[in-house]
């Protein structure tokens, strides 16, 4: 499994991506320049890491999205190569159009920033496989736009497909409801493309790869992709 | 030329930002008021060999970057 993480201005998630991906794949993945028009050669797993990319100016994601990099993601995501972005970088690949919606304002207008569990909707994926479905998974979330929405032409796609590949829930699995931080359509917290070769998601699973701190739900995501290329 | 850029949010789509001022407009005492909307302007300077020219290079602006069209509308004046 080769990755490559994309760096942008104002990214700072990508050392916690580097350590997951490092632990599962047993490689050190390439870090690449926004402003470069190539990935690196055999390139499996494209990444965009968290962060707050421009300053979140415009809208977040909105500038990242049109990077001289993403023409390749784009590429690199049409051919069937896996992408995975994490909070904003699910934030940019919904500006780019690689994935459908955009993430707004969270409801209560608050930042959040706390643990949080997630059902796993959809196992039938490179990046959830390793999970059991319906697994309840607790893992952290800290962003201020994460309020997925699209239209109702979308969402239905979405759900009938079997794109939603995680949703916000409780501790005993309860979906909705107070469950739901920020307002999410249909308590989406991460969806699939079509292909469901690209994944995007709020929350962070990989800072939960260590008992150390706080825990290992997230490594399940990382070990699916390890088992994928 | 001088060309202004309206991004506004589509109708239907929730705008908590919108809501918020409202409730806070209220609670000043202002009276009267039953709806905020917020909205993005952007004043630009552009060049071009005439206004429907400018316009045209403006609504690629817009379609490309100034507005997210599952969400917004957007309006030009020059």
């Amino acid at each position: 499994m080769k990755s490559a993480v994309i760096l942008f201005p104002g990214s700072n998630r990508e050392g916690d991506m580097i350590r997951a991906l490092r632990q599962a794949t047993h490689q050190q993945p390439a870090i690449v320049w926004h402003a470069d028009h190539e990935l690196p050669k055999r390139t499996d797993l494209v990444v965009l890491p968290g962060g707050f990319s421009y300053g979140d100016y415009l809208r977040c994601g909105a500038i990242a999205g049109r990077a001289s990099i993403m023409e390749a993601v784009r590429a690199h995501a049409e051919r069937g190569g896996l992408v995975l972005g994490v909070c904003n970088g699910f934030q940019i690949l919904c500006e780019s159009g690689i994935l459908p919606g955009v993430l707004m304002r969270n409801a209560h207008l608050r930042f959040i920033c706390r643990m949080q569990h997630l059902s796993v909707e959809q196992i039938n994926s490179p990046f959830t496989n390793k999970y059991a479905a319906r697994q309840i998974i607790k893992v952290c979330i800290a962003h201020g736009e994460g309020n997925y929405e699209a239209d109702q032409t979308t969402i239905d796609r979405l759900e009938g497909d079997g794109r939603v590949a995680f949703r916000y829930c409780n501790a005993e699995g309860v979906i909705g409801g107070s469950a739901n931080p920020n307002g999410s359509r249909n308590e989406i917290a991460g969806i699939f493309s079509e292909k469901r070769n690209v994944l995007g998601l709020m929350p962070h699973p990989e800072n939960l790869i260590d008992p150390l701190v706080g825990g290992i739900d997230g490594r399940g995501l990382f070990d699916s992709l390890a088992s994928a290329a | 030329m001088k060309a202004r850029v309206i991004v506004t949010l589509k109708n239907g789509v929730l705008d908590p930002q919108g809501k918020a001022i409202e409730g806070a407009l209220t609670s000043l005492g202002v009276s009267g008021i039953t709806s905020v909307r917020q909205g993005k302007v952007f004043d630009i300077e552009i060049s071009a060999e005439d206004s429907s020219q400018a316009k045209q290079n403006l609504k690629t602006a817009c379609e490309k970057l100034l507005a997210n069209t599952v969400i917004e509308n957007y309006s030009i004046e020059i």
